[in-house]
Parts: C-alpha cells; sequence; structure tokens
C-alpha cells in the first residue's frame, strides 16, 4: 500500500527524518570531539554558525515526527476498509507483522523527540550552551530508534496487501487471546479505574514540590512514566467500554472513530503531552548545576511541570465525564 | 508566552512587508506553488469524491452475490440454488436476477441489460440509462432495436429513462421484462445470471459467504465488501499513480524554491546585514525567513485548494477525467458531491510543505549567517 | 566601564590575504564620557569599534564589560548584551529602504516580544524628541542626509541603550547639521549615557562636548590625548 497519498506523506516524513538525523549525527560527532567555547577560532566560530543549521532542521523534523504519530495512527484507522474483518486501527495494524511494532516504536520516537526538543530550548538559554555535548550525545544514541521506526513504517505499508484476512480489534481486546492486549482488556475495571486515579493524584500532588526541589522534579518525571502505562490500561480496560456502552468492547482505537466524536483524542492528546513534558524535566533536571542554565532549568522545570499538571489534568477531566455521562453502569 | 507570541507578532508583520517588498521574486513561486497544490488537491479530491460515489453506489448492492463457475468463467446459476441458499441459517433474503451485456457494434459500446426486481416492465419495452439515450437519441415511446446473439433482431420500445441520480452504474442500463431477457439471450426458464443474498447481521457475511461455496461447491459468493475492497484498491492505486508520476513536477519545484531562497539580492543581503547590527540574531533572522516560507506556503495552499474545489466540483474535473476514471464511450455525466476531509488536507500539506520548508532550510540559514559587521563596512 | 585587554583581530587567519587589523589593543572606556577614535581609513578604528560594541569577537585578548568577560560569549549572547547595551549609528546610517520611518525605529525591539503598542509610543517619542514627528509614515529613501541620521539616532535609541556608538557620524553632513549632531551628542551626554565616536573630522575631534580623543595607527593606538571637557 505503498501507493496511498497518506502513506506516502508519513513515509516521506519519516525519510525525511532519518536523513536530518543522520545530518545532524555527523555533526554531533564533530561537535563532541571540537566543541570549545572557550576559544574564539575560526574553526569554533563554524561550528556555532552551523549549529544554527542543524538546530533549525532537527527542530522541523522532530515536530513533524511529533505530528506523524497521529497521522500515523488515523491513516491506520482509514485504512481499515480495505482489509477483510478490520473495522479500526487495529484491523490495518493486524494486517502486517510490522502493524504493532511499528505504532510502538513510533509511541516511543514521539517522546523521544519530545524530550530532545525541551532539551534543545533549555540549552538555547544558556549562554555558553551548556548541554550541547549532552544533547548531540543523546541524538547518536536515539538515532538508531529513529531509523529502526523508519525502516518498520516503510516496510509495513509495503507488506501490507488487501486480500489478508485480520481479525478486529473485538478479538484482540478479548479475554480470550492472550498477549498484552488481551491482558490489559481483562484487567478489572473497577480496580484499574482505582489505580489510575490514585496514580493522577500522587502525580498532581508531587507536582507541587516538583516546582521547587530538583530531587521531586526528577521523581514526577519518573511517575509521569508510570502513568502513562497505568493510562494506557485503564483506557483498555475500563475507560473505553464506558465510551462504547458496551462491557466487552475494550479497543483504544475504536475510540478515535467520528461515531465516537473523535473522543480518542481529548484523551490522547493530553495524556501524551502531559507525560511528554513531565519526562523532560528529567534531563533537564541534570544540568541544574551548570552556572548558565542557574536560573533557567528552575524556571524551566516550574513551566514543565505545570504544563504537564494541566494537560493530565484536562486528561482526567476527560475521563471522568466520559464515564459520568455514559449510559453503561459496570461494577 | 505573552512575549514569544508578541515576537512572532512582530515578526510575522515584518515577514508581510518584506514579501510585499519584493513582490516580483515571490510572486512567480507562490503561483508554480500553488499550480502543483492545485494538481495535487484536484487528484486527491477527485478520488475521494469517486470514492465516495462508489461507496455510497454499493451500499445499495446486495451483501452477497452468488454466481457459478465453469472451467474459472462465469456460467448461468440453476434458479434451484436460490432454496438451497434460503435455507441457510443467518440468510435474510435470496432472490434470483438476470442481467447481461449487450454489444453494439454500431456504438462499439456495451449496455447492461437487467430484469428489475423492483419494477414490472411491459414485454416490448425497456427503461433506458441516461447513456443510452444520448447516445441512440431514445426518448420515451421511440423504437430501439437491438440485435441477439442468434442473429435475430429485438424492438424494444423506450418507456421511461432511468435518473440521474446514480449515473455512475446505470448510464448504460436497460431495463427489460424477463420472457424477452431470456428470448434475447437464450436462457432456460430454470436458469439464473446469479443470486443476490441478503444476510441478517453483517457481521456474519464472511460466514455466510463461506458456507455457501461450501454447500454449492460450483459457485463463488462474493461480499459487498470484497466489491468496496476493490474498487478502493483500484482508486489508490491510480491515485497514487498519479501522485508518484507528480514527482518530477514537485522536484523540480523545490529546486526552484532553493533557489529562490538561495539568490539573495544585494539589497537583501543588506537588509539582513543591518537587522544583525541592530540586534537581530541568527535565529531570529532564520525564524523570520521560516515565516516568509510558511506565509507563502499558506497562501499557494488556500489558493491551490480554492482552485482545485472549484475545479473538481465546479467544472467536473475537466482535466483528469480520462485517467482516473477509465476509458469508455458510454460516458455519465454526474456531479461529484463536494466533501472536503480534514486528513486529506492534512496529507497534503505534509507532501508540500514539508519537503518545501526542508528545501528552504540551508539557503535560509546561509542568508542568517551574514556577518553584522558586513554591515559596517 | 568598558575595558579592552591586547585585544587583537585577524581577518583570513592562515590564508594568503590575512590582515591584522586591531594588533594589541589595551583600552579603557570611562562611563558617562565621549570619547573619540581618531585615525585615517585603514588604521583600524571601526574594526576596533565592532569589538568594543559586540559586534564581533576579537581574534586574542579579552574584552570586558562592566567587569564581566564577554570575548567568550557566542554569538547569541553577544546580541543580547549588543541589543540592551548599545546603539548603533552607522556611517550611512544603513536605513531599510522601502520600510516606513517608524518601523525602521522599532526593528531593534522586534526580537525582543515588547508589546507592540508601548513599542510604538517609546518610537513616536523618540522621533518626536528628534524633531522628526510627522516623518512616521515616510518610507525611509525619502528622507534628506539630516533627517535620515536623526532617524538612526533614534532607531540606537529605541532599547534605551547605556553606550551609543556612531561610526564616521559627520562623514556625510554639512556643518550646520555636524554642529547639531554634536549637541544631539551632548543632551545624550548629559543623560549620563557613554558615547563612543569615530571620526578624522577635526570639527568632532576638538568639539567641547568631546572628553577623549584616542588616536589609532595601522590597528595600533598611538598617542593620547586626554581633553578635558
Amino acid at each position: 500500500m505503498l501507493f496511498h497519498p497518506a502513506t506516502m506523506a508519513l513515509n516521506l516524513a519519516s525519510l525525511a527524518n532519518v536523513a536530518a538525523l543522520v545530518l545532524a549525527a555527523t555533526f554531533g560527532v564533530r561537535i563532541l570531539r571540537h566543541w570549545n567555547i572557550a576559544s574564539g577560532s575560526e574553526g569554533q566560530l563554524r561550528l556555532e554558525r552551523q549549529t544554527y543549521l542543524v538546530s533549525t532542521l532537527l527542530g522541523i523534523v522532530l515536530a513533524a515526527e511529533l505530528v506523524s504519530l497521529f497521522l500515523f495512527v488515523y491513516t491506520a484507522d482509514r485504512l481499515s476498509v480495505m482489509f477483510v474483518g478490520a473495522m479500526c486501527a487495529v484491523g490495518t495494524l493486524n494486517a502486517s507483522v510490522y502493524g504493532f511494532p511499528a505504532l510502538g516504536l513510533k509511541i516511543a520516537c514521539f517522546f523521544a523527540a519530545a524530550v530532545w526538543l525541551l532539551m534543545n530550548a533549555v540549552d538555547n538559554r544558556g549562554w555558553d550552551y551548556p548541554m550541547i555535548r549532552a544533547k548531540y550525545g543523546v541524538l547518536l544514541l536515539l538515532l538508531p530508534l529513529f531509523a529502526a521506526a523508519a525502516a518498520v513504517q516503510v516496510a509495513f505499508f509495503a507488506d501490507l496487501k488487501g486480500d489478508v484476512l485480520v481479525s478486529c480489534c473485538s478479538k484482540l481486546f478479548t479475554a480470550g487471546g492472550s498477549g498484552v492486549s488481551a491482558g490489559m482488556a481483562t484487567l478489572p475495571p473497577m480496580e484499574t479505574l482505582t489505580a489510575l486515579g490514585i496514580v493522577l493524584a500522587v502525580v498532581a500532588t508531587m507536582a507541587w514540590p516538583a516546582r521547587r526541589s530538583p530531587r521531586w522534579a526528577l521523581a514526577y518525571a519518573a511517575v509521569c512514566a508510570v502513568l502513562f502505562a497505568v493510562a494506557i490500561a485503564a483506557v483498555v480496560s475500563a475507560v473505553s467500554p464506558y465510551i462504547y456502552e458496551h462491557p466487552h468492547h475494550h479497543c483504544p482505537f475504536c475510540l478515535l472513530k467520528a461515531e465516537y466524536g473523535y473522543i480518542g483524542y481529548a484523551l490522547y492528546l493530553p495524556l501524551f503531552g502531559g507525560v511528554a513534558l513531565g519526562l523532560g524535566v528529567a534531563p533537564i533536571q541534570a544540568f541544574r548545576t551548570r552556572e548558565s542554565l542557574a536560573l533557567v532549568v528552575p524556571a524551566a522545570s516550574r513551566g514543565l511541570v505545570g504544563a504537564s499538571v494541566a494537560l493530565l489534568l484536562v486528561f482526567a477531566l476527560v475521563v471522568t465525564a466520559t464515564i459520568a455521562l455514559s449510559g453503561l453502569r459496570l461494577t | 508566552m505573552r512575549r514569544w507570541i508578541e515576537r512572532q507578532r512582530c515578526l510575522v508583520d515584518f515577514t508581510v512587508s518584506s514579501l510585499l517588498r519584493r513582490r516580483g521574486k515571490n510572486l512567480g513561486l507562490i503561483v508554480v506553488y500553488t499550480i502543483i497544490i492545485f494538481v495535487l488537491a484536484s487528484v486527491m479530491l477527485f478520488s475521494q469524491a469517486l470514492r465516495r460515489e462508489a461507496a455510497a453506489v454499493l451500499s445499495n448492492a446486495p451483501e452477497i452475490v452468488v454466481q457459478r463457475m465453469v472451467a474459472g468463467r462465469h456460467d448461468t446459476v440453476p434458479a434451484a440454488y436460490v432454496e438451497t441458499i434460503r435455507a441457510i441459517r443467518g440468510v435474510a433474503q435470496a432472490e434470483g436476477r438476470l442481467w447481461g451485456y449487450y454489444f453494439d457494434p454500431g456504438l462499439s459500446a456495451n449496455y447492461t441489460l437487467m430484469v428489475p426486481a423492483d419494477r414490472t416492465v411491459e414485454p416490448g419495452s425497456a427503461v433506458i440509462g441516461h447513456a443510452i439515450a444520448r447516445e441512440r437519441n431514445g426518448l420515451p415511446g421511440t423504437p430501439l432495436f437491438l440485435l441477439s446473439e442468434r442473429g435475430k433482431m429485438h424492438k424494444f420500445t423506450v418507456a421511461g429513462i432511468l435518473d440521474r441520480v446514480s449515473d455512475l452504474i446505470a448510464a448504460d442500463l436497460m431495463l427489460v421484462a424477463e420472457r424477452d431477457f431470456r428470448s434475447m439471450f437464450a436462457i432456460p426458464a430454470d436458469a439464473l445470471t446469479d443470486i443476490a443474498v441478503s444476510v441478517r447481521n453483517p457481521r456474519e457475511v464472511a460466514t455466510i459467504a463461506a458456507k455457501i461455496s461450501r454447500i454449492l461447491p460450483d459457485v463463488r459468493a462474493i461480499t459487498r465488501g470484497d466489491i468496496l475492497r476493490t474498487y478502493e484498491a483500484a482508486f489508490n492505486w491510480r491515485e497514487g499513480m498519479v501522485l508518484v508520476l507528480m514527482t518530477g513536477a514537485v522536484l523540480a519545484f523545490l529546486i526552484l524554491a532553493w533557489d529562490k531562497a538561495s539568490g539573495l539580492s544585494a539589497e537583501e543581503r543588506r537588509e539582513i546585514g543591518i537587522l544583525k547590527a541592530v540586534g537581530w540574531e541568527t535565529s531570529d533572522v532564520i525564524r523570520q525567513k521560516l515565516w516568509e516560507g510558511a506565509l507563502i506556503s499558506l497562501t499557494a495552499f488556500l489558493f491551490g485548494y480554492a482552485l482545485a474545489y472549484l475545479h473538481v466540483f465546479r467544472f467536473d474535473a475537466l482535466l483528469f477525467e480520462p485517467a482516473l476514471k477509465g476509458w469508455a464511450v458510454l460516458y455519465p455525466r454526474f456531479e461529484l458531491r463536494p466533501s472536503v476531509d480534514a486528513f486529506q488536507v492534512g496529507t497534503l500539506l505534509v507532501l508540500t510543505m514539508l519537503p518545501y520548508i526542508l528545501a528552504t532550510v540551508v539557503p535560509v540559514w546561509r542568508a542568517a549567517t551574514i556577518d553584522p559587521d558586513v554591515a559596517m563596512r | 566601564m568598558i575595558r579592552l585587554t591586547e585585544v587583537t583581530k585577524v581577518f583570513n587567519q592562515g590564508r594568503h590575504n590575512e590582515h591584522h587589523a586591531v594588533k594589541g589593543v589595551t583600552l579603557g572606556i570611562e562611563d558617562g564620557r565621549v570619547t573619540v577614535l581618531k585615525g585615517p581609513s585603514g588604521s583600524g578604528k571601526t574594526t576596533l569599534l565592532t569589538l568594543i560594541g559586540c559586534l564581533a569577537r576579537p581574534t586574542s585578548g579579552r574584552v570586558h564589560h562592566g567587569g564581566r568577560d564577554i570575548s567568550g560569549l557566542p554569538e547569541r549572547f553577544l546580541t543580547e548584551i549588543r541589543r540592551r547595551t548599545f546603539g548603533f549609528v552607522f556611517q550611512r546610517f544603513n536605513l531599510i529602504h522601502g520600510v516606513s520611518v517608524l518601523e525602521n525605529v522599532m526593528l531593534p525591539a522586534y526580537p525582543l516580544g515588547d508589546d507592540h503598542g508601548a513599542l510604538r509610543e517609546r518610537a513616536l517619542t523618540l522621533l518626536e524628541r528628534l524633531g522628526l514627528d510627522g516623518k512616521g509614515e515616510a518610507k525611509a529613501e525619502w528622507l534628506s542626509g539630516g533627517e535620515a541620521q536623526r532617524v538612526a539616532i533614534a532607531r540606537a535609541l529605541i532599547n534605551d541603550p547605556q553606550v551609543i556608538i556612531a561610526d564616521e557620524p559627520t562623514a556625510n553632513l554639512d556643518t550646520a547639521l555636524s554642529r547639531a549632531f554634536l549637541t544631539i551628542i551632548g543632551e545624550l551626554k548629559a543623560e549620563g549615557r557613554t558615547v563612543i565616536l569615530t571620526s578624522h573630522d577635526p570639527l568632532v575631534c576638538e568639539a567641547d562636548v568631546v572628553d577623549r580623543v584616542v588616536a589609532m595607527r595601522d590597528g595600533r593606538l598611538t598617542e593620547r590625548e586626554l581633553v578635558e571637557a
């Protein structure tokens, strides 16, 4: 299915991403070897000039990466009509062995891109580029991840063929099946919701000290990671049935369809955004001791924690609203 | 945050005035960009509209169609099979259908002859579709002569013309009475062309189709989903092909964009030098130039998309029909229902704006890194 | 206080057209005073000006602003300091053509993200002070020499800088306008600002308002004369 316009767009974005990252990585190697802010030599000045280019390029490409996660899911949903037995994105993802790995890698890329962009934004506020080596070091580590994601995504779209019979989400997310998805679906809904509530409460209360203390800020980032896992499990096991008003419909992708008012986006956008911002606090805090960032890091941490908590509260509100307004009553 | 917004606002202000100052250079770029977007958007809008039409049409089609196969080719199906199918659990309705193709040598065109299930046609008369009416000057009451395969001439009196609502399939249709049909094509009384089956529970369609194939081994059961998928695939493939063929044009455009972005006049160079000397930083200049690119993109996108919309829905996609619809003499004229899809807009944005921005990044950066002390000299 | 220590600037280092514009200059510029860098063309006074005003980084040597070493700062932060501390008036005024006078004056403040309305007010006040009220919407290329210079000064003042730097300010002006310029300099000095000029015009070097003249030749300082006002 390489000739569908949406898949072409996604593949183009991914390949552009990888190309830009490879360029940035080669630049990064030069930075790691030759960067010396104190020297006024021509070589150093050239490196400084070139960081503008690489920085801008990465900014564009990683921002596109953030959007492409949602475009990917939307495309999978739209393509589902092509496959026998598929009624939502799950069907499309199931039609190829590369489907779910592509999704998983893209989610990882989303968070990696968000965190890197946040690091970059903070680095730009320190007068001596304090985080530059760390930034490009991290980029070199992330390059394999992005390359793998692009490769798997292209393989996925190339591998999709219309004549494959796929199992619908109702088979994947039910008690009978095996694997993570079935496991999540079988979690008792009430207990999972309670767990979600508890973790959200922990996150919200941690936000206060996290604004002041670096140790709490790091803990906040860790809790965000936990929250992500719990939230996804909760959406599958508890929130979905309420939205569909059907106790056995657990699919987390059908939420994104028009017939449910695209409620899925109202759930996932704040969740992903909030967690990404929360995770970004951790690498930033690692540099709080640098002189040039002495004022920047606390301010940035506060801002990130504040924004993260706000988004997660929106997520909590949406969850509560859908449960309260649903016609279903689970015990 | 407010500062950021104010800053962007100031930059956008300045960008607009910059673009207006260099009208000549930017106008050429915008025109080409608009044309590219126009073509891409036209293709996407047209395909989407066709898809919707097909889906709408097919929504009235039977869920399963049962056809008998002999030596891998389509043959008539015994009328007795209808009862067998009706007896299967889950089947709501099963009806035999009579239809076939007639080749008109005078027009080198195929008509579809059909015995309608929902209306009665008087023996000796026919209800015809618009395309046939048009090509054969068929008005109600006039005669229509068809030469059967047996060499016999059959006369039909036009009883009426089918309305145009879904011309995509009805344009070349001719509805006749059962007796005339069987006599035209020499089909015995106990044979049918195929059997239309409707199913109680839509989720069971695939299962029931499988059951039918098992019970009656010489038939194949085609589901509506199969047909829909085939159409989708054909439209996707064709749309994709056209877009791929556009790659050359898009690349040429990107080279133009790169060139325009790189070709700084002496005046522009001076301006950037001054800006940097009075306190603009390299990243400020980059941001301003990217805004230029963004504004050009958005303008071109809006114009291109609007023109494409008009082209497809007002002017019936004059430029594309042959490539996308396939070749046929009996050409339905129908109006596509306008629809705009956010998904499509998003895809188009990624396909056009992203390459454009990437193509201009390096020239923009080179322009922005002009040394400020150039202004002092 | 701006202090330069053994500052050297070399262009095209390592190549055949290597040029030492400034060689080992040690200099202190006092706050609140008017200093003139005097010398023939090619003496390096313009380059020295760019080093003082954070437009360029020295190849070697140190530049201190108010005690803080700024020579090692990357461009981004030099620009930040320059924006807030310095106002430049260029020899050829360097206004942007096709843009109105008002917008020319407001330009240096755009990247700072100040409130647009307040910025406009500031710009109009400055224009009024320099006798240019009513010229706000005029296009920059229609101005006379004297008007253009005053717009350049207004632009230099938009961010309320501590230091004003002017390169050969009277080179394109007649005597009357030159005197008018020196009057404005006097006003700025009275406000407590530091002024640094380059010039080889005797009218400027011998003016009362000038506190100190620093002579340069071939990239080095020659003799220094202290002229107390």
